[in-house]
């Protein structure tokens, strides 16, 4: 435990030192803030809280940032190690392999909770405040926070997959890129394309629920939006899963799945890696 | 040499392939505690990967290596790991943390006290330097904090990659101090160089690795008469006696006169002593004499660049 905290320490260490987290924070506050003000103009004086609005905008901007963010912080995690030469020091210390992805995790995960509370927080706080104290939703808003760092780590677990398959850190950092396109973009168009071309004939809505459960970040998207009615109404395609009565246990445990499975092979084939 | 039941590095035959290439070949040595070895060889002669198989970071395709009795591979050589140190070759670290952080680090991976950190970074020299980040840190400064790290927890084996290159020859000296003061508490030190002529006075064997194979291991004296080379005689003469100092020597080995005043003879080791007599018969003629034996890049080019293994 002492070797995984002090191999997590250096990385939170290293992403305040190199304003990583500073410059997440501002940039997942900043956005946050900007979409809450632009967004509430239209609402005007409609029944939903500002906070439950923001729920819906938010979660909508945080599946494609939060992978990106986790991806470019895990994606040379190993590779980038192994090329600068600091990996073969410190596996000829008194550390196992899995200690090495494992106390990485914590750290980098840390750094995306840090991150997350931070922004999210400030940007939190500042809507509920203007709005005069309006704190309706304040649930639904933090299990928001919470979903997102959980995101977050799938991404970051799904990087070192990417780091310890790949042998430079030029190219862990396009399959990276790729990896956040295919997950994050391609897979909704291209499900939506077959849902199209197959008129309803063989997907049913139980068979396309699972399709979309089966992506981390349509399991991010419902996990958000079962939170909130009033956020259901606006959530596009995965709306769809919160009309067929779909609690978020499902949802949360295959993104809990797409932390553990990911993180797992990424060990085991750093373990077999040759250096 | 405590502990000389178990020897601190046993290498028996190892190989190293990688794909179709053998990077290691039948790699065979050993070395006791408190002995100092230094692995020489060209680049790619397989030196780094030698100690990677030590240090049980790579497998082995084929042969056994055990540090202090245990095969470094397996799990049971956790703990004996806080006893092995290592400066890998260009050692890289954490540009953000400074020195101190960074050794810091280190020692807690080693299950080390903090104590231990500041009287390390004084000992090599880092002791003014220790808040200064590593990023401000010049070449010999990261060699030297590389150095700290694997003197951490006492170690019984230290293995050490092109340890000086980029060191100034006053590092470079108190770098072999520091590494004769290990040797004289029992630690076992292997190191690979390029720098042939730093190791000669200052470690104990040498272990000349080429294409993989070890081409030859002992000291210099062993390796010196394995090459079988020519002892250089050159004999400062009276000046116009040349002639007569030739043929006072009556041969015995390839004779030059290089001019007036100095004669050269190269002969074999065991003829040494028949020349020195006759030298010292031509009483008159010989001012001076200087005995060169063969230098060790002379040995390392015989064995690198000659017949091959033994």
């Amino acid at each position: 435990m002492k070797i995984l905290l002090t191999l997590a320490g250096k990385e939170i260490r290293d992403g305040l030192r190199n304003r990583w987290i500073a410059g997440a924070v501002v940039v997942l506050a900043g956005l946050a803030l900007t979409l809450a003000f632009l967004g509430s103009t239209p609402v005007g004086t409609v029944k939903a809280s500002p906070l439950s609005i923001s729920v819906a905008s938010l979660s909508s901007l945080t599946v494609y940032l939060m992978p990106l963010i986790a991806l470019i912080l895990a994606y040379d995690a190993l590779v980038g190690e192994i090329e600068r030469g600091t990996m073969l020091l410190l596996l000829a210390y008194p550390v196992a392999r899995w200690q090495v992805i494992a106390g990485k995790f914590i750290g980098h995960a840390a750094i995306l909770v840090l991150a997350v509370v931070l922004g999210y927080g400030i940007a939190g706080a500042v809507v509920v405040t203007a709005a005069g104290g309006d704190t309706r939703d304040l649930g639904a808003y933090l299990a928001m926070v919470a979903n997102s760092a959980l995101l977050g780590a799938a991404f970051v677990a799904l990087g070192y997959l990417v780091s310890a398959l790949t042998r430079e850190r030029s190219a862990a950092a396009g399959v990276a890129l790729g990896l956040w396109v295919f997950m994050v973009v391609l897979y909704d168009l291209a499900l939506l394309g077959v849902l199209v071309a197959d008129k309803g004939q063989t997907i049913d809505q139980r068979l396309f629920v699972g399709l979309l459960l089966a992506s981390p970040t349509d399991a991010y998207r419902i996990v958000s939006l079962v939170g909130s009615d009033a956020v259901a109404a606006v959530g596009g395609l995965a709306g769809i899963a919160t009309r067929v009565g779909l609690g978020p246990g499902l949802p949360l445990a295959v993104m809990a799945a797409w932390v553990v499975l990911p993180l797992g092979a990424a060990m085991a084939v750093f373990q077999k890696k040759e250096l | 040499m405590a502990d000389g039941a178990i020897p601190a590095v046993a290498v028996t035959g190892a190989v190293k392939r990688y794909g179709a290439r053998e990077v290691v070949s039948n790699v065979s040595l050993n070395l006791a505690a408190g002995e100092s070895l230094a692995l020489l060889g060209h680049n790619g002669a397989g030196k780094t990967t030698l100690i990677k198989l030590m240090l049980g970071i790579t497998r082995g395709d084929a042969g056994e290596i055990r540090i202090r009795g245990v095969r470094p591979d397996k799990r049971a050589f956790a703990g004996l790991r806080r006893r092995v140190g290592f400066l890998p070759e260009n050692v890289v670290f954490h540009d953000t943390m400074t020195g101190r952080e960074t050794l810091s680090f280190y020692a807690r991976l080693k299950g080390e006290p903090a104590t231990a950190v500041d009287a390390l970074l004084d000992r090599v020299g880092l002791g003014e330097a220790r808040e200064r980040r590593v990023r401000t840190y010049s070449k010999g400064m990261r060699q030297r904090l590389g150095l700290a790290q694997a003197l951490l927890g006492d170690p019984v084996v230290l293995f050490l990659d092109e340890p000086t290159t980029g060191l100034d020859p006053a590092l470079r000296r108190r770098f072999y101090e520091i590494i004769a003061e290990r040797q004289s508490l029992g630690t076992a030190v292997l190191l690979s160089s390029h720098a042939l002529g730093e190791v000669e006075a200052r470690i104990d064997r040498m272990a000349i690795m080429k294409n993989g194979r070890l081409v030859a291991c002992g000291t210099l004296d062993e390796l010196r008469r394995a090459t079988a080379r020519p002892v250089r005689v050159r004999v400062s003469v009276v000046p116009g006696k040349a002639r007569a100092v030739v043929d006072g020597l009556g041969g015995g080995g390839e004779i030059r006169t290089v001019d007036d005043t100095v004669v050269e003879l190269d002969c074999a080791q065991r003829d040494k002593m028949r020349v020195l007599h006759r030298l010292a018969g031509l009483d008159g003629l010989v001012r001076d004499i200087d005995i060169a034996p063969p230098g060790i890049e002379e040995i390392y080019v015989h064995f690198t660049e000659g017949a091959g293994p033994r």
